[in-house]
């Protein structure tokens, strides 16, 4: 099947503008009529919840966390792009979408890149009037960085905090709707099942993590707002509580999912010590602005890195890369650190880590200019890891950051379900098959303020809505659903916790489904979780009850749901015979080394229809046409 | 190193606690404080016993949702920090480390060492905001804004909202709390126009959500993961006074 995006016709100058007129409207009166649920309080949730509750509709927002702050937005640090131009520098709307379709490797779909660009604008607007404290120039006005993938400075920012001051903008205009009582919020809530009847979203079921309580939310729409699935890797940047379950189980019933292969891999995170580690922590990219990456050149290496002369030191990067050196894309530098480890060259004790060397730039500039560029990531470093960055070079490897995949959704942000709606991270949209920094915030803050408030509305008002109540037999399905597999889940009272098996499905698919792909490998990985996923039925173990809080039951349903999804990872980088942004295989590459897309053959959205349990999922394709931009090969030589 | 933990257990909200105790051996250095904690809990897991529950998510000292009170302070020993980003090289061989929820008569405890902390929530409810709708913005640098009082405010609004100045306070107190965002406003010509109806209704709701008064102490101060300064407080005592003589 051949998916349709339904995007307007047109210029695509035009298209958004059109698509807004030809909208049909609800009539203010009307709205308080309509029930939204919203599931996910990060920036897409959060903006979109706010501003449907400033128009007038009833909207139930469900968060995981204790309050609808915390969500993993709050993490993001660099910034947010738009297309303001404020420096004169030559930005353009134009050049945004340009440069996010480039940054995407020409994986995304050009309409929904471009409408991005376009509200970029709107958002810095909207949140300066929020009180969002943006760093300023002494004249009082906005100042801008620059960011990878880009030749301008259009990205604002809240020192590194970027992510958490947007965030708290969201928060407060959403708990500001809160007192108007348009909208409800329901903290320490999980979504457990997508509630779908004659065809349409009509609401979730979500358990109550304080009390076990199944409960039912109806609604007219439901729009999903729950993040990245990177967490299914167990070690990446994500927090705790990031899952899949949400989009899972919307996939489950009947929602598309799309692109689950493309994952983004940071470069520059601290790297992994020991088997009790829980997380990995990002430190900004810009270190390689002045840090110099290198290994020893002899396998195995043990000395420390002063007593290894300069001549047995391999910098890779300036030597494989020249022209670019420390400061290559993410995909790229990730993949190289691999490859130097795989090589039996990585340093420290695990032996899977680079080092990131300033004693060139303290010879520069001094300690001090390196402490004023950087002061608050080498404390960050030596906090964690004890070392001190200054006298010793740092130690970095590569993590699971960001997940490009998610729900297919077409140009109204509405996947294959109607009356659901993806936003943010947990949609494959905009990014393609690698997301450029300081864009993630713009997409989730755009879609939440800007998109689905007209979409939303239009579905509401072009469709004739059967009665509906949590008593209908749709809402008690889903329940009885959800509950057979929390007993379930409680009743295997096996060995092995909940821990165990998420680091073995992480390790499984960080070695095969990681930074580089091939196909023997990913027929393994294959195999290897579904063995994982069996065993985990036969001998997980997972205590406490179901009617209390209960940490451990929340991990395992999430983590057996990751345990499906990693399949499926593993299943579309295999079926994706080409390489593309931070989907590299082996197989295909040019002869520097670098990604060789086929976009004769792959240049489509990949999006795959749940067949029922056991069973593979089938493939639809949406072609993919660039009428705007000309198609090229990236080189960073 | 190995450790001995005395640790609050409470079933349920309306439970009763006690402390109990238990021994953490063979802990690296490397190790967070909650990961010291993760790897006690697979070993009561494994021994079919009710691991403890404690919240966490972002483990970046970010989310503001993690927060224990190690010896008695909150977020435990090392200042300007949350539990999650404390390390175990903190701590030394044979030490004897007690580990208790953040308490407050507004903070109920849930289980173990979690909380509830909706009370934050409806403070900001009453008022923590700009009033602007989307779509509704001027152009961004129509109002310039002069770069200290950009950077004062955002000084305040770096607070994460985990309350442990509460838990720090005598009086459990939200002061520190309600100043940072008080002021992060108020810093800003955004937030002036409804400088008086907000502290005034922010203040209101804390004291109906059961906090306390500022009695100076700064403690709160003191365990600040953030380290948000009580001069906020200060400018919330003037910009309550302020509101109250002129009014609206």
């Amino acid at each position: 099947m051949t998916l349709d995006a339904r995007v307007p016709e047109g210029p695509i100058q035009q298209k958004w503008d059109k698509r807004r007129f030809d909208a049909k409207l609800v009539n203010p009166a009307n709205r308080r009529k309509y029930k939204v649920v919203v599931v996910g309080t990060g920036l897409a949730g959060a903006a979109a919840a706010a501003t449907l509750g400033e128009l007038g509709y009833q909207v139930q927002v469900l968060c995981i966390q204790d309050s609808p702050r915390r969500a993993h937005s709050i993490a993001a640090q660099g910034g947010i792009n738009a297309a303001k131009n404020y420096r004169g520098d030559g930005d353009s709307v134009w050049r945004l979408f340009y440069d996010t379709v480039k940054g995407g490797d020409f994986r995304a779909r050009e309409a929904n890149v471009y409408r991005l660009a376009q509200v970029s604008v709107s958002i810095i607007d909207q949140c300066v009037a929020q009180g969002v404290p943006f760093a300023r120039e002494y004249g009082g006005l906005l100042d801008t960085r620059s960011f990878g993938g880009a030749q301008v400075a259009r990205t604002f920012y809240c020192r590194g905090q970027t992510g958490q001051q947007l965030l708290l903008g969201a928060y407060q205009a959403l708990m500001r709707q809160v007192e108007a009582e348009t909208v409800q919020v329901f903290p320490r809530r999980e979504m457990l099942d997508l509630v779908v009847a004659d065809g349409r979203a009509r609401g979730v079921v979500a358990r109550n993590l304080v009390t076990g309580e199944l409960e039912k939310y109806v609604g007219h729409a439901v729009l999903m707002c729950t993040g990245g699935y990177g967490a299914a890797y167990f070690l990446s940047t994500n927090a705790m509580a990031s899952n899949c379950s949400a989009i899972w189980r919307s996939h489950k019933r009947g929602a598309y999912f799309a692109n689950p292969c493309y994952t983004q891999i940071h470069p520059t995170c601290i790297p992994v010590s020991g088997s009790h580690q829980s997380k990995l922590t990002l430190m900004s990219e810009s270190l390689r602005n002045d840090g110099r990456v290198w290994v020893p050149k002899g396998q195995g290496d043990k000395r420390p890195p002063n007593q290894i002369p300069e001549n047995e030191r391999d910098y890779y990067l300036e030597r494989r890369y020249p022209s670019f050196g420390n400061l290559v894309p993410r995909d790229v530098a990730s993949r190289n650190a691999k490859m130097v480890c795989d090589e039996g060259k990585g340093v420290g004790s695990t032996g899977l880590s680079v080092y990131l060397d300033f004693a060139d730039a303290i010879k520069r500039i001094g300690r001090k200019g390196v402490e004023e560029k950087y002061g608050n990531l080498f404390q960050m470093y030596q906090q964690i890891t004890g070392e001190d960055g200054y006298e010793t070079p740092m130690r970095i490897y590569p993590a699971i950051h960001y997940t490009m995949g998610g729900l297919w959704v077409d140009y109204d942000l509405m996947g294959t379900v109607p009356g659901l709606f993806v936003l943010g991270e947990a949609n494959f949209s905009d990014h393609g098959a690698n997301r450029l920094g300081a864009s993630a915030l713009m997409q989730g803050l755009a879609d939440g303020y800007f998109v689905a408030p007209y979409t939303v509305p239009h579905y509401l008002a072009s469709t004739k809505f059967a009665d509906m109540t949590a008593d209908h037999e749709s809402f008690r399905e889903g329940v009885d659903y959800a509950q057979k597999r929390i007993d379930r889940l409680l009743s295997v009272k096996g060995k092995r916790t909940v821990t165990e098996f998420h680091r073995d499905l992480g390790r499984i698919l960080w070695d095969n489904v990681g930074m580089g792909r091939n196909e023997a490998g990913l027929k393994k990985a294959i195999g290897e979780v579904q063995r994982l996923r069996g065993e985990f039925w036969q001998d997980v173990v997972v205590p406490g009850e179901k009617n209390n809080l209960n940490p451990n039951l929340e991990r395992a349903s999430r983590v057996a749901d990751f345990l499906e999804l990693g399949e499926l990872i593993a299943r579309d980088a295999l079926d994706r015979s080409e390489s593309c942004g931070g989907h590299f295989r082996e197989e295909y590459q040019t002869a520097e080394g670098e990604a060789k897309r086929n976009d004769e053959k792959f240049s489509y959205a990949a999006a795959w229809e749940w067949a029922g349990d056991g069973k593979e999922q089938a493939l639809h394709k949406e072609p993919l046409v660039f009428e705007n931009v000309h198609i090229a090969e990236r080189s960073y030589k | 190193m190995n450790l001995k933990l005395v640790i609050w257990r409470q079933s349920r909200r309306d439970a009763e606690g006690r402390f109990v105790e238990y021994a953490a051996n063979d802990v690296s250095p490397d190790m967070s404080f909650l990961e010291m904690l993760d790897v006690v809990n697979e070993g009561l897991i494994k021994k079919g016993e009710d691991p403890i529950a404690f919240d966490s998510d972002c483990r970046e000292g970010i989310c503001g949702m993690c927060g224990l009170v190690i010896n008695g302070v909150p977020h435990g020993p090392v200042r300007g920090v949350t539990v999650c980003q404390l390390h175990m090289r903190s701590f030394k061989d044979g030490d004897y480390i007690t580990i208790e929820p953040f308490r407050a008569l507004a903070f109920p405890v849930l289980k173990d060492l979690v909380i509830d902390r909706s009370a934050f929530d409806r403070i900001i409810a009453s008022g923590g905001y700009v009033s602007v709708n989307t779509s509704s913005a001027p152009e961004a640098n129509s109002l310039p804004v002069p770069r200290m009082d950009a950077e004062s405010s955002m000084d305040s609004a770096a607070c994460i909202g985990c309350g442990a100045c509460v838990a720090a306070c005598k009086n459990a107190s939200a002061h520190l709390f309600l100043s940072a965002k008080v002021s992060h406003l108020t810093l800003l010509p955004q937030g002036k126009v409804e400088r008086s109806r907000r502290v005034l209704a922010m203040v209101t709701r804390a004291d109906a959500e059961g906090f306390g008064g500022c009695s100076n102490e700064a403690e709160c101060e003191a365990v600040c993961p953030k380290s948000i300064s009580i001069s906020n407080i200060a400018r919330l005592q003037r910009e309550y006074l302020r509101a109250t003589l002129i009014g609206r």
